[in-house]
């Protein structure tokens, strides 16, 4: 792990450091002007954040049915990355909707549907915590169905508002903007894996940290 | 094949285990009572932040029927699953040489009829104290009630029994269910408030068709994951 993890942290930092740049020069955009840079960090850290949701969901789903330990450190780490990449885009989100929409929040297909995929892993996250033992397959259980609620909630809530009809943003993406922004996508998805890398590796030891001292106990 | 006791097939396990929980339950009629006037007094709560000028505001008492469904929905949930574990009756349950799925679909079945006789009371009360033309279709109406009552206790039912044994379960158990629900809340309460619209038949009929979708995933999805839940 460590062979590529360091690789994978250089390479984010120097993506990192480079994006201020490549972001700056990227054309204005006419309607929205500076505000729209807020683009380049707020959806790749969704891309990041849907990624990580269905990372959870597989990992639980092998943890639950091929009880494989390793599994499940991966969709602690993932969960919590959700939560994480989860902020990022709930905070940048509001910042550019004000500027465009003159609100803080719509409730809107997108919006809504990303808000409660990330309540449903700070969920997980909050049965992982206060549990109690056994709480690893319950989290199971409840990863697998999170995922297999993103497409209702996605279909629910878009028809919900649909109904109702309201603007919506089009995204066409001008040629000059291409660069910076996969350049941010790629920073933020070198980020995502050195942050799951190192937080499996977290687990990884404390589970190792565990075994030890049931094995001290056994000794005893 | 070996000279085994016959065991019951899937349904009439389920149907043991519901005929179970319905008998304990006609005995004292606990759950049914308090769950009922729990959701009597939720209504009555959001009444008072949802009537203005004595109307209620537009659409309002579809979502007030279905957060006092959710929430007693939940209540009920955890009562039932707190008396199997306060008298240790889930583990002879889960020991008993039954299949584990047919368990859960007992279980479940046992929720949705005690959630029924709930809504039973709760929807007139609903549709008379906020002058709501639901009555007027019955059929929709019910198909509405059965789809997203089974679709919330499909969940319910599952993450209820996983946490039985779970430190802090009763604050869990709605902060668990409530976010993967949403779909159901949301097809549930669109679904009535169309019934009140004259042309609303087609949007019915779509949410109607969703809640379908939607049970079948997650009853077929509980199903599969009761067994390597529940196991110790």
């Amino acid at each position: 792990m460590r062979r590529t993890f360091l690789p994978a942290v250089g390479a984010a930092t120097v993506l990192f450091a480079a994006a201020p740049w490549v972001v700056a020069r990227a054309p204005y955009e006419q309607t929205m002007g500076l505000v729209q840079k807020i683009f380049y960090f707020h959806v790749p850290s969704a891309m990041m954040m849907f990624v990580s949701a269905f990372a959870c969901g597989i990992a639980s789903a092998i943890f639950l049915f091929g009880r494989r330990p390793r599994a499940d450190r991966l969709a602690v780490a993932a969960a919590e990355l959700v939560a994480v990449f989860g902020i990022i885009v709930l905070v940048t989100g509001p910042l550019w909707a004000r500027k465009a929409w003159g609100v803080w929040w719509q409730w809107d297909a997108r919006l809504t549907s990303t808000l409660v995929l990330w309540m449903i892993f700070m969920a997980y996250l909050l049965l992982r915590r206060y549990g109690g033992p056994g709480s690893d397959r319950l989290g199971a259980g409840l990863a697998l169905f999170g995922m297999a609620n993103v497409p209702f909630v996605y279909w629910s809530v878009n028809v919900w508002r649909t109904l109702h009809p309201k603007t919506s943003v089009v995204m066409t993406l001008d040629p000059g903007m291409r660069p910076a922004f996969w350049l941010s996508v790629g920073a933020f998805a070198l980020l995502y894996a050195a942050l799951l890398a190192v937080r499996v590796r977290l687990e990884d030891g404390r589970a190792t940290v565990e075994q030890l001292y049931l094995a001290l106990d056994e000794h005893d | 094949m070996s000279a085994e006791i016959a065991r019951p097939g899937f349904f009439r396990t389920a149907w043991l285990v519901t005929r179970k929980d319905l008998t304990v339950e006609l005995r004292s009629r606990e759950i049914v009572y308090t769950t009922l006037f729990f959701a009597v007094s939720c209504v009555l709560v959001f009444a008072f932040g949802f009537v203005k000028d004595g109307r209620p505001v537009d659409d309002v008492s579809a979502a007030i029927l279905w957060i006092a469904i959710a929430f007693s929905g939940t209540l009920a949930l955890g009562r039932t699953f707190e008396r199997e574990r306060a008298s240790e009756t889930l583990q002879a349950l889960m020991l008993a040489p039954a299949d584990r799925p047919a368990i859960y679909a007992g279980k479940l079945l046992g929720i949705v009829l005690l959630l029924g006789a709930v809504e039973l009371v709760v929807v007139p009360l609903v549709a008379l104290l906020f002058q709501a033309p639901y009555l007027a279709r019955p059929l929709p109406l019910v198909a509405l009630l059965v789809t997203g009552t089974l679709g919330f206790a499909a969940v319910g039912t599952l993450f209820a029994a996983m946490l039985v044994r779970a430190r802090s379960r009763d604050v869990l158990l709605p902060v668990l269910l409530y976010p993967i629900t949403i779909p159901v809340i949301i097809a549930g309460v669109r679904g009535t408030a169309a019934l009140a619209e004259p042309d609303g038949a087609a949007i019915v009929r779509a949410w109607i068709s969703m809640l379908v979708f939607f049970d079948v995933v997650f009853v077929t999805l509980a199903l599969w994951t009761f067994e390597a839940v529940m196991t110790e």
